[in-house]
């Protein structure tokens, strides 16, 4: 057990909120949609190992409003995921950790996730289909 | 040393920190990271592609020896990958021993499930 006199490190209530806490938490937050997200791709793989009228229950519930807003939801958080994940990745290597670098590769991660969910969507459609 | 002691200090340090293992879940996030990036782009494409096809030819493009690996290359990695970073989490805020315990279990269990059952139906499509 730690000694309870022991000093703590300030915790998110003690700093002054800042953008870059916030894409921290977007992160994590991304992650674990993403975690219970991956339960979709199960479904659909299973479905479609099973036959038509299980791949088609599958489609209809994708196509449905609800699984729309859940598809949009998970394309968000798989592209901001992996745009802030390959941030991540720089700083391993150690770049950039300066605080300017920091905000900036937070926008360029923000944006970069918006546009390729954007183009996704376009794509689904302007060129049709059912999910 | 004592004479009665024969333990080296390596022998005491063992499963107390690091003793050479401590940056295992490090490096394995990473790794499996790393991985993701090619695979995650490469899913989003298929996933385009499976939505505006039907039955037939959503079975055909998993049945490809080529979309069938890199799938079970993505799902393998994905679902290591998550277990590692909501392990994580829930070391950071769960605070009650039992329950803490219970949802490590749980991820743990959960993720291999959805790996093997993903894994298997890729299997059954590929030789179908």
């Amino acid at each position: 057990m730690p000694q309870l006199a022991r000093p703590l490190s300030p915790h998110i209530g003690i700093y002054r909120w800042q953008w870059t806490m916030t894409l921290s938490i977007l992160h994590r937050a991304t992650g674990i949609a993403l975690a219970v997200g991956t339960i979709l791709l199960v479904a659909l793989l299973l479905s479609l190992a099973a036959g038509p009228a299980a791949y088609a229950r599958v489609q209809a519930c994708c196509a449905s409003p609800f699984g729309q807003v859940l598809l949009l939801g998970w394309t968000w958080s798989l592209c901001y995921h992996l745009c802030n994940g390959i941030r991540h990745l720089a700083w391993d290597v150690g770049w950039g950790f300066e605080i300017a670098r920091g905000r900036l590769t937070g926008w360029i991660a923000i944006g970069a996730s918006l546009l390729l969910t954007l183009a996704i969507w376009a794509c689904v459609f302007v060129r049709g289909g059912a999910a | 040393m004592s004479a009665l002691e024969l333990k080296t200090p390596l022998k005491r340090a063992r499963g107390w920190g690091s003793a050479r293992s401590g940056t295992r879940h490090f490096i394995l996030q990473r790794v499996t990271a790393v991985a993701l990036v090619p695979l995650a782009l490469w899913l989003l494409w298929i996933a385009l592609r499976l939505a505006r096809a039907d039955y037939v030819q959503a079975r055909a493009l998993v049945h490809d020896p080529l979309h069938a690996l890199l799938l079970t290359a993505f799902v393998l990695a994905a679902f290591w990958h998550a277990q590692l970073g909501v392990q994580v989490v829930i070391e950071d805020y769960v605070h009650t021993r039992w329950l803490e315990i219970t949802l490590q279990l749980a991820v743990k269990f959960l993720c291999a499930l959805g790996a093997l059952a993903s894994v298997l139906a890729i299997v059954r499509i590929a030789l179908g």
